[in-house]
């Protein structure tokens, strides 16, 4: 078992027991809310390039761990860490400018604007952040045309399949460049061919521009895209480790 | 399924005869297919002479005598060992897994460490598969798929158990 963790010196919490950089850890993180405790002193660990699903049961608390870790949720108790910087004494401005430059977000449904075309809702978090709206829609057409919708540019998201908005969500996760996607049952609307096309595409290219993606499933073939698991149940995080 | 091992596992609770440990499994295990006799003793036979049981007392009677058995320390090990190893992930090994959990929770140990374990070693066939899947071409794919269908119901099937763990052991130590 290799949670909870031993504790680490700062040179190992910098690199990774494997030498890749550790982007985001949550450590004894608990949150109630009202009488129900949902994190009972869960916490895990993702480095740059890996991809790490979080399993479990409905209920279990897998959902308000990337919430925690995410900055969208304070934890009771506990710490998060995001690059060596705790997150959770941050005021919310900062917490909300990390979330828009440094995160990226891929939700089961509901994510995308409806008033704005595909190419707009991809091009929003960069004009959010200040980028001409010429500069902004190039790179949300290269985005788009990378995850196979290019099509779908001028389309309003309820006049695409479910299976073309989730891509176009993957594109607007990675468009602005963030070094962690959150995804939360990405495919959990989806027909198993369109789910696994989705995941191929976010596993892809996130390997390829190096980022941590977190991914909440309860279905193991989409979990079977990562590289790891971490189990949480009771609000309680475990991970098995197999030998050989 | 391990018949040694699950004995085994049922003489941690308690020395028992040759005749009450085959009651104990069918009633627990052997719903489909009850033990033999010859089963039982060939079994029980082996475990002594590899240490994992000793005999713990003899009953004489107007029959043939009658051994008590109990486990050794070598032998909760080896329970122990089986335990936390994950079966080999394919199709239909719910019954020794079954068995597993039932006897993790008959000894106190944690049934969700056997559950835990089981999963990870499934998923990390099943990574494989969905790599191999990536790189190949459709008949690959089709045959990737249909062993990752299985792996999967094998996964549905852990989940719930790891759910209903709770009612399983107030039925296991009812």
């Amino acid at each position: 078992m290799r949670w909870p963790p031993a504790a680490l010196s700062s040179a190992e919490a910098a690199s990774g027991t494997d030498g890749s950089a550790v982007l985001l850890e949550g450590i004894e993180l608990r949150k109630s809310f009202g009488p129900t405790l949902a994190l009972d002193g869960a916490g895990l660990r993702l480095r740059a390039g890996e991809v790490v699903a979080v399993m479990g049961p409905s209920g279990s608390g897998k959902s308000t761990l990337l919430h925690c870790l995410a900055g969208i949720l304070r934890p009771d108790s506990g710490r998060v860490t995001y690059r060596g910087t705790e997150l959770t004494g941050l005021p919310d401005s900062s917490l909300s400018r990390l979330r828009r430059t440094e995160f990226g977000f891929v939700f089961q449904f509901g994510q995308l604007v409806p008033e704005l075309t595909c190419l707009e809702n991809v091009a929003l978090p960069l004009r959010l952040a200040g980028v001409r709206r010429k500069d902004a829609e190039n790179r949300a057409t290269e985005w788009l045309a990378r995850v196979e919708v290019g099509d779908v540019a001028g389309k309003r998201p309820g006049e695409t399949s479910g299976g073309q908005e989730q891509r176009v969500a993957v594109a607007r996760a990675l468009v602005s460049g963030p070094k962690v996607v959150f995804a939360d049952e990405p495919t959990g609307a989806l027909d198993s061919l369109n789910g696994e096309r989705v995941m191929r595409l976010l596993v892809d290219a996130s390997k390829e521009t190096n980022v941590g993606v977190l991914l909440v499933t309860h279905e193991p073939r989409v979990a079977a895209y990562s590289d790891r698991e971490v189990v949480v149940r009771d609000g309680i995080s475990r991970e098995v480790e197999l030998a050989g | 399924m391990s018949i040694g091992h699950t004995l085994l596992g049922l003489l941690e609770a308690g020395p028992r005869h040759g005749y009450d440990l085959k009651r104990a499994y069918d009633e627990r295990f052997g719903h489909d297919k009850p033990l033999h006799y010859g089963q039982v003793y060939s079994t029980l036979s082996r475990l002594l002479r590899d240490g994992l049981v000793e005999v713990d007392g003899v009953e004489t009677g107007d029959g043939p005598d009658r051994k008590r058995y109990a486990i050794t320390s070598i032998g909760v090990t080896d329970v122990e060992g089986w335990l936390a190893t994950p079966e080999k992930p394919e199709p239909y090994l719910q019954n020794t897994l079954y068995a597993k959990v039932v006897l993790a929770m008959l000894s106190g140990r944690r049934a969700e460490m056997v559950l835990d374990t089981q999963r990870a070693a499934h998923l990390r066939v099943m990574r494989q598969l969905t790599h191999r899947k990536s790189k190949g071409d459709l008949a690959d794919q089709l045959i990737c798929d249909h062993a990752l269908f299985h792996l999967e119901a094998d996964l549905r099937w852990l989940e719930l158990t790891a759910s209903r763990l709770g009612q399983l052991a107030e039925e296991v130590r009812a």
